[in-house]
């Protein structure tokens, strides 16, 4: 391969690797917080794909990609509203209502994207690009990491925001609590059902803008199921990260490469399927699981309703 | 510091309640865990609240905390009757509670702990929080490292942070549940010095014990409660005029209506003639690496004869666990020999080991010992799940199964509606029986009692002691596991005080001996 | 996290015959009821597209229930359904939540439709059969054997390693039919075609495949053995409290790799049973997605296997009416989804309310 060839090669890798990873990581940084305050939350696939939907629809009919990100995050705001009015306040199992949403929304984004949308399937325009000065000049790299979405820009900047609310604010610790000891959260007169439910809210309205992401900025249009398991993928990534938001960073970036690998790989004309590559970072997670294996320091009080009284 | 009004202890009587509890009616399904309580909580006062398990102590506290609300009566703060809808409320109202089991999270720190609660928005304000205790702390010679991780703390230090949280607050009604449960000798009499500064200040402190020598230690005034009703209240002026024995006597009488000592004062009739049969169950060199949360093992050595109570003292969490499981099987020893009944039995597994006759009775007695939502009759054959007759090729029999439960149900006076009841709708006393039943059932040879009345009343804590007293009687070997020293010089024939891993020192149960343990659990030499 | 904080433990208490026949119809009630309730709300829906609600669940319950044609498809699609309940109570009722049935069910599925088509050229088409379950259910146990030992020496929670062998075994049954299992003969990418007379026996006179009948041993079975045996009882004991089996000095992590095993293995048969009974081959990027339907029901049938095969039978009449319904109505097949999960949730509320009101009747 030549040095031209190569470069391009890596900048489509690049780029298609970022463009990839930001709903993964959008979904894993809300899933984190849900988890962080003990909510196990497996309705994420379906706040995204209500994000990815309305998000689509309300870019489409307002002409504004920032109005879809909006549109997306009260979709998947008004999903986990509905997570949280069951799972937190009244305490229903969080696997049996996590899949009912998720296979719900499923149907009902794909039943109204048929009747809307069926025979049409309208594209958005490309969305518009911020490209970083000077940065965006660097060789190679430059515009595979500066010219992109801003809303790319904003996803990396939520890691930072979520690692100064751990560690920084009083919010923070409350999520802890509510995680690690309940109890001890509400005798310290904090509300543990209203720090959960905060925190369940974010995750829709996070997973709401990673669907929207995926459809208006990734694909430029909705199709049925478009989601395909990337919420999912966020509850994994949350799971490995245990709490540090760096970590959903790195393990975003990680199946963003291995998803734009099979693209790249196309453009270099070398022909190796693409469910082979798409295996490859679970492998990759799976042997680092093997080889360092240990205890996982979940919350004490994951996927456990919290009630005032009982011990 | 606190808001309450400047009195000195002296007139505390005619001081204003802060609180005042009347007609107060609590049930919960199935009993009246408050009938129709009257009191009042006033400023410069320790009032006990004295009471067996199952008296209405904890539902007393839960209503003042604000966890659970009334059915009737009316709480009045200041006069006003208010209802605490939270316990935010009652924080705000300026009642602190320091609860039995410690509220800290673990993962958080010392500092992290004591500002959960401030308003979310807020930046956590370590600087001024750091001035605010260090200045409570001095006044009250409490040291604590605000960086240091809740885990990583001992339970008194714990509570000692729990209290300082309360104060912080300004609280002007420090709540103690069962605060000196984890505490050594030492710790407790700390504790009591502690209140009696802060009553000095002007608050008020209820104290929740069962103890009736902490009750009579303490107080100023004293309510008891028994099944759910207040039975009697000592004012201070009586209190004062009563010495110690004079005081426990009204106790127990209120409590049991007989008049009596303590009936807790109970001591051991030495056995010397046990000195010279071989050993049943001996230990040497037992060693585990430490973990989080526990100091491990450190070369633990001793024998225990056939009819011997061995009682190992020391304050909770100085590796009784560890020791207990790495006897029963549960965790395997990274070094050491443990032979039982002559034979080497350092690689068994647990059912071997219980099959031989070595078994042991958990504290944890719904974390492990049962199984909450599984019928009395499987949780008595919980360790022996498979064996006939009660599996045939591996299918349960279900007469079998039952007519064993009933048998022992009827034996050990298990209070039980059926034998189907899943076992964690008993009370802690009758989970105990079953427990009991389960692990003297047939063929034991050796037991292992990890406080065996840890949180029972009086009457199931008697029951329980003179059990082990018979097994130990019908020939058996005990070893005690205990943090109540008053219970291991009741029963045991010698003393082992474990602190930090080790065995510190044994002594002989004869006169004298509650001084030496004290001395090496407060790691003086014997 | 344990069994009972998902709310799921349950430990009937033998009672008297009335009682239990008073409870069972409470029971039976609580489910109809919601099932109406979830027929309603949809039914809203449907008029919003503007479809007629009465006409389309009409539609649905001939198709689905009714018609001989419907019903004889609708049991037969329970077949694989079953089995993937049987290996989801197993797993449940111990307290591992075994998310990842879908990538088992796939790769059972595939090296059954490997197998089968070479194997019925040397031996007969029974033996070929069984052959191939057995294949099929040693490969989705192998599958499961790496979250199992995660989690048995490791603690490594299983609901992450479980999701991860799914993705994972999605991509692997797709590689295997595209690249190892290929049919020479066609364009499709698609395996080997097991000939219809090979496959399972049809029931009597109907086009039933006898998977059915195997689906239900399976689960009854199962039922049976967790409910009646030593081996189910060390295995729920493990489930309801982790800390009490190892009191008790059961071999913990032994049990938990032997309940991977069990409900991979029965993923690993469902999917075989789908194979050998109906599909006849594997074509690429095939992936029912029963699993995470079935889960669901499993949940809502507190893991009893009878009530899971009467939640089974709804699920197949919802999925084989509504492909009817999608073909001839033009309501997509999604709808069937809205449906389900409508059901799913408005079961579990009432739920709730009853235990609420339970416990305050009781009080």
């Amino acid at each position: 391969m030549d040095a031209l060839f190569t470069q391009m090669f890596l900048g489509a890798l690049f780029f298609g690797a970022i463009t990839a990873a930001v709903p993964l990581l959008l979904a894993g940084l809300g899933e984190q917080m849900s988890e962080k305050a003990g909510v196990l939350n497996i309705g994420i696939e379906g706040m995204m794909i209500a994000g990815a939907y309305f998000g689509f629809l309300t870019a489409y009919q307002a002409e504004s990609i920032w109005l879809g990100f909006i549109g997306g995050a009260a979709a998947g705001l008004a999903v986990a509203l509905v997570m949280a009015l069951l799972c937190v306040r009244l305490g229903l199992n969080q696997i049996v209502i996590g899949i009912g949403l998720t296979l719900g929304l499923e149907g009902l984004t794909a039943l109204l994207h048929h009747i809307q949308f069926s025979r049409t399937y309208p594209r958005l325009p490309a969305p518009q690009i911020l490209e970083i000065p000077l940065l965006a000049d660097i060789p190679v790299i430059g515009p595979a990491l500066f010219k992109h979405h801003p809303m790319v820009y904003l996803s990396v900047a939520l890691v930072f925001v979520m690692i100064f609310l751990y560690r920084r604010t009083q919010f923070g610790l409350n999520l802890q609590a509510a995680g690690d000891k309940p109890a001890a959260l509400d005798v310290a007169g904090v509300d543990v059902a209203t720090t959960r439910t905060v925190a369940v809210l974010a995750t829709g309205a996070l997973a709401g803008i990673g669907g929207a992401y995926l459809a208006n900025v990734g694909a430029g249009l909705f199709v049925p199921f478009i989601t395909n398991g990337a919420g999912f993928l966020g509850i994994v990534l949350a799971m490995l990260a245990r709490g540090r938001p760096m970590w959903v960073l790195f393990g975003a970036l990680l199946f963003g490469v291995s998803l734009a690998l099979t693209t790249a790989l196309q453009v270099a004309g070398i022909n190796i399927p693409t469910d082979v590559i798409q295996m490859i970072p679970f492998l990759a997670v799976i042997v680092m699981l093997v080889v360092f294996g240990r205890r996982s320091s979940l919350p004490a009080a994951l996927g456990i309703p919290y009630q005032r009284g009982e011990r | 510091m606190t808001a309450g009004s400047p009195n000195s202890s002296a007139d505390s009587s005619i001081a204003e309640p802060i609180v005042t509890l009347s007609g107060v009616t609590k049930r919960f399904p199935g009993v009246v865990a408050n009938d129709d309580i009257d009191m009042a909580i006033r400023p410069g006062e320790v009032h006990v609240l004295l009471g067996e398990n199952g008296a209405g102590k904890s539902t007393l506290i839960g209503l003042l905390s604000g966890l659970i609300a009334p059915d009737e009566g009316t709480i009045a703060i200041d006069g006003r009757a208010t209802q605490i809808a939270s316990p935010r409320h009652a924080l705000a109202l300026g009642i602190g509670t320091v609860f039995q089991h410690t509220m800290l999270v673990p993962t958080l720190t010392v500092a992290e702990n004591l500002l959960l609660g401030e308003p979310w928005w807020r930046r956590p304000r370590k600087e001024s929080l750091q001035r605010r205790i260090e200045d409570l702390s001095k006044s009250l010679g409490i040291e604590i490292d605000l960086d240091a991780l809740a885990a990583d703390l001992s339970l008194g230090e714990q509570q000692q942070v729990e209290i300082l949280r309360a104060l912080s607050r300004n609280s002007r009604v420090l709540i103690l549940d069962e605060s000196t449960s984890m505490l050594t000798p030492e710790g407790i009499e700390e504790l009591g010095d502690l209140m009696r500064q802060l009553v000095k200040r002007g608050l008020a402190v209820v104290f929740i014990t069962h103890k009736l020598k902490e009750a009579a230690a303490f107080g100023d005034r004293i309510s008891v409660l028994k099944l759910g009703r207040k039975v009697g209240e000592i004012s201070p002026d009586r209190f004062r005029s009563l010495d110690h024995d004079q005081l426990i006597a009204e106790f127990v009488e209120m409590m049991f209506g007989k008049r009596s000592g303590d009936p807790e004062d109970v001591v051991r009739s030495p056995h010397p003639e046990l000195r010279d049969r071989q050993p049943l169950l001996s230990v040497s060199g037992l060693t585990l690496a430490p973990a989080r949360g526990n100091p491990g093992l450190n070369d633990i050595a001793f024998d225990v004869r056939p009819g011997e109570i061995l009682g190992i003292a020391g304050i909770d969490g100085n590796g009784q666990t560890q020791l207990a499981r790495v006897l029963a099987g549960q965790q395997r020893a990274d070094g050491g020999d443990i032979r039982f009944d002559g034979k080497p039995v350092t690689d068994w597994p647990v059912h071997a080991r219980r099959d031989a006759g070595l078994r042991y009775l958990t504290d944890d007695r719904l974390g492990e010992g049962t199984v909450g939502s599984f019928p009395v009759s499987i949780n008595l054959l919980l360790k022996q799940i498979g064996d006939p007759p009660f599996w045939r090729n591996g299918i349960e029999q279900t007469a079998a199964i039952d007519a064993h439960a009933r048998d022992l149900i009827r034996q050990y006076d298990v209070r039980t509606p059926s034998e189907h009841t899943p076992i964690g709708r008993l009370s802690g006393g009758n989970i105990q029986k079953a427990l009991l039943a389960r692990e003297l059932a047939e063929g034991a040879k050796a037991v292992i009692f990890n406080k065996p009345t840890y949180g029972l009343d009086l009457a199931n804590t008697l029951a329980t002691r003179s059990r082990i007293g018979d097994v130990a009687q019908s020939g058996k070997a005990v070893l005690l596991i205990s943090t109540d020293l008053d219970e291991l010089l009741a029963l045991s024939d010698r003393i082992a005080v474990l602190s930090a891993g080790r065995i510190v020192g044994t002594v002989d149960n004869e006169p004298g001996a509650r001084n030496a343990v004290g001395r090496l659990m407060g790691g003086l030499a014997a | 996290m344990s069994t009972d904080a998902l709310q799921a433990s349950d430990n009937p208490e033998p009672r008297p015959r009335a009682e239990l026949l008073s409870a069972l119809g409470h029971r039976i009630l609580l489910t109809v009821g919601p099932i109406l309730v979830s027929l309603i709300i949809a039914g809203l829906i449907l008029v919003f597209v503007g479809v007629d609600p009465i006409k389309y669940y009409a539609y649905v319950l001939d198709r689905g229930l009714f018609s001989p044609s419907g019903i004889q498809q609708t049991l037969t699609r329970m077949a694989p359904m079953l089995f993937l309940a049987a290996g989801l109570i197993v797993a449940f009722r111990a307290g591992i939540w075994n998310l990842g049935v879908d990538g088992q069910f796939l790769l059972g599925a595939v090296t059954a439709a490997a197998s089968a088509p070479l194997l019925v050229a040397v031996v007969p088409a029974w033996l070929a059969a069984v052959i191939a379950f057995v294949i099929a259910a040693c490969v989705a146990m192998a599958w499961s054997l790496v979250p199992a030992l995660l989690k048995a020496y490791h603690g490594v929670n299983e609901i992450i390693t479980t999701l991860m062998m799914t993705f994972l075994g999605i991509s692997l049954a797709n590689v295997l039919v595209k690249l190892a299992f290929l049919d020479p003969n066609t364009t499709v990418p698609q395996t080997r075609t097991l000939p219809v007379e090979d496959r399972l026996p049809r029931l009597f006179d109907t086009t039933i495949s006898s998977g059915l009948l195997l689906g239900l041993v399976a689960i009854i079975a199962v039922h049976i053995l967790m409910t009646r045996t030593a081996f189910g009882l060390k295995l729920r004991t493990v489930g309801a409290n982790p800390h009490a089996a190892i009191h008790a000095g059961l071999n913990v992590p032994r049990l938990t790799v032997a309940v991977f095993a069990l409900s991979a293995g029965l993923a690993g048969l469902a999917g075989a049973v789908d194979i050998i009974g109906v599909q006849g081959n594997v074509r690429a990027d095939w992936n029912p997605g029963y699993g995470l339907l079935v889960i669901p029901m499993v949940f809502l049938a507190r893991f009893n296997g009878f009530a899971a095969i009467g939640f089974v039978l709804l699920l197949s009449v919802l999925s084989i009416g509504g492909e009817s319904a999608a073909r001839r109505l033009g309501v997509p097949n999604h709808f069937t989804l809205v449906l389900i999960a409508t059901v799913l949730i408005v079961l579990a509320i009432v739920e709730y309310v009853d235990s609420r009101f339970l416990k305050k009747t009781r009080a």
